[in-house]
């Protein structure tokens, strides 16, 4: 069954129309790479998932669960859902350590110490234990990048969300994050990305949707979208992005 | 001009203006700590969803920013006895000051969470947390970081300004230089004394609001910024 499922979803900002009648299943543990250009809807697509974007048609269902806009559900929705920005958003005001456990102290009710325990484990699964006690602005992007993944891993969450995760970051510090997000990949983790990293989402992606103009225009596992490209506006992005 | 300085004749005084200025420190640390609370709970009025609660912060603002303190003394003193609630000097004092506090400190509280970006708020409500969390944990505790310098330049002007409570006799150093110059006539001398001590109260409370900013915010001190 899938853990995701969009069906009709329709989104506008005044006169403009982002998202026009979208439908998409995600199977869980699947590597979902939403691509397209700016304005296509892919960034507005992912936030509708957890409910960060009200929809105006259409139904998204996660989990067996209706995202519905109210706050006693979004709640328990986004307890499950991860999401990690392009600028990182971690609290500047806390350290990394009590960035990780905020939530699993307010939501979770988690001790002190049991937080601890779980944030020296996600911690250590992004490589920066050692980091615990600093404050997000010591730290690189690549590493702030990296702890807001941890923020999120440390919800368990059975779905994680990428807003251009990378799109920040220098060549050097995407590897870093990206690697994480490879490894996510392999233990299983549901997530759904939106990247222009074409061959990261080559490599690690199980399906590619491609956007277009607020529509899903073309999706396929990556080995024959990108190899025989149906639409002229696929084709042509790819081309756009070689270079 | 052949006016002899004689300090002597008001340093003699000196139990009164140690007094006079213990109580001018606690009333401004009284009505700091109670305007901060009503700044607080002001600004979360005046960016409420509910426009009864904004038109009611936006007015109280209004009305306090725009008025004397002086008047506003008054009010609380001769004014509320009318409707049968008789204060004390330094009631009164504490209460006007207060309440004074309150709107300025309201207006720097609001600043300071407007000026935190929606993103934090997206990803503390994208964990699950709840937004009233959000708002005391996220939201509230950068925005006091941000915009404390500008609290803390409020309170001293407020313990300045506090010398005008002086007008109906309350406890204060203002006050009690007042009555010492009625004995003595020595009005230049009094007064010179009271703004040397009410100098040495501004360094004191600078010293104080710095210590509370070390113990406030951690990540200042940690990327030493304070």
């Amino acid at each position: 069954m899938a853990i995701v499922n969009l069906s009709g979803v329709r989104k506008s900002y005044g006169a403009l129309t982002v998202l026009r009648d979208v439908s998409l299943a995600v199977e869980r543990g699947a590597v979902v790479a939403l691509v397209g250009r700016s304005g296509s809807g892919k960034s507005t697509l992912l936030r509708c998932i957890n409910g960060l974007e009200p929809i105006d048609g259409g139904e998204v269902v996660v989990d067996g669960r209706r995202v519905e806009q109210n706050e006693a559900s979004l709640r328990q929705l986004r307890q499950e859902i991860g999401i990690v920005f392009q600028s990182y958003n971690l609290f500047p005001h806390l350290t990394v350590e009590r960035n990780v456990t905020l939530a699993l102290s307010l939501v979770k009710k988690m001790s002190a110490q049991e937080g601890r325990a779980v944030a020296e484990k996600v911690l250590s699964q992004v490589g920066l234990r050692e980091k615990m006690a600093a404050y997000p602005e010591q730290l690189s992007g690549g590493q702030q990048q990296r702890v807001a993944i941890a923020r999120s891993l440390a919800m368990q969450p059975k779905l994680m969300l990428f807003d251009e995760v990378t799109s920040a970051l220098d060549p050097e510090l995407k590897e870093e994050v990206l690697k994480v997000m490879e490894g996510l990949a392999r233990e299983g983790m549901t997530m759904i990305l939106v990247t222009h990293e074409m061959d990261f989402a080559r490599r690690v992606a199980d399906q590619v949707v491609f956007m277009h103009q607020g529509r899903i225009h073309e999706q396929g596992p990556p080995s024959r979208l990108f190899a025989e490209p149906e639409t002229p506006e696929f084709r042509q992005f790819i081309a756009s992005t070689l270079n | 001009m052949s006016y002899t300085f004689q300090f002597g004749e008001v340093l003699r005084y000196w139990p009164l203006l140690v007094q006079g200025a213990i109580n001018t420190l606690v009333f401004s640390v009284i009505a700091m700590v109670a305007g901060l609370a009503i700044g607080v709970v002001g600004a979360s009025c005046r960016i409420s969803s509910s426009r009864v609660l904004r038109a009611i912060a936006g007015a109280y603002v209004e009305v306090v920013r725009n008025t004397p303190l002086l008047v506003q003394l008054f009010l609380f003193y001769f004014g509320l006895p009318a409707l049968g609630l008789r204060l004390s000097t330094s009631q009164a004092a504490i209460l006007a000051l207060t309440f004074n506090t309150g709107a300025y400190s309201t207006e720097i509280v609001r600043a300071g969470i407007e000026s935190i970006h929606r993103s934090q708020i997206e990803a503390s409500t994208s964990l699950g947390i709840s937004r009233l969390q959000t708002f005391l944990h996220v939201v509230l505790p950068q925005g006091l970081e941000r915009v404390y310098p500008a609290l803390a330049s409020q309170f001293v002007l407020m313990m300045l300004a506090s010398s005008v409570v002086s007008a109906i006799g309350a406890e204060e150093l203002t006050a009690y230089g007042n009555r010492i110059q009625s004995e003595n006539f020595r009005a230049m001398e009094v007064f010179f004394v009271c703004a040397a001590v009410y100098l040495g109260l501004t360094y004191l409370m600078r010293v104080l609001l710095a210590a509370v900013a070390y113990v406030a915010f951690p990540r200042r001190r940690a990327l030493g910024s304070v």
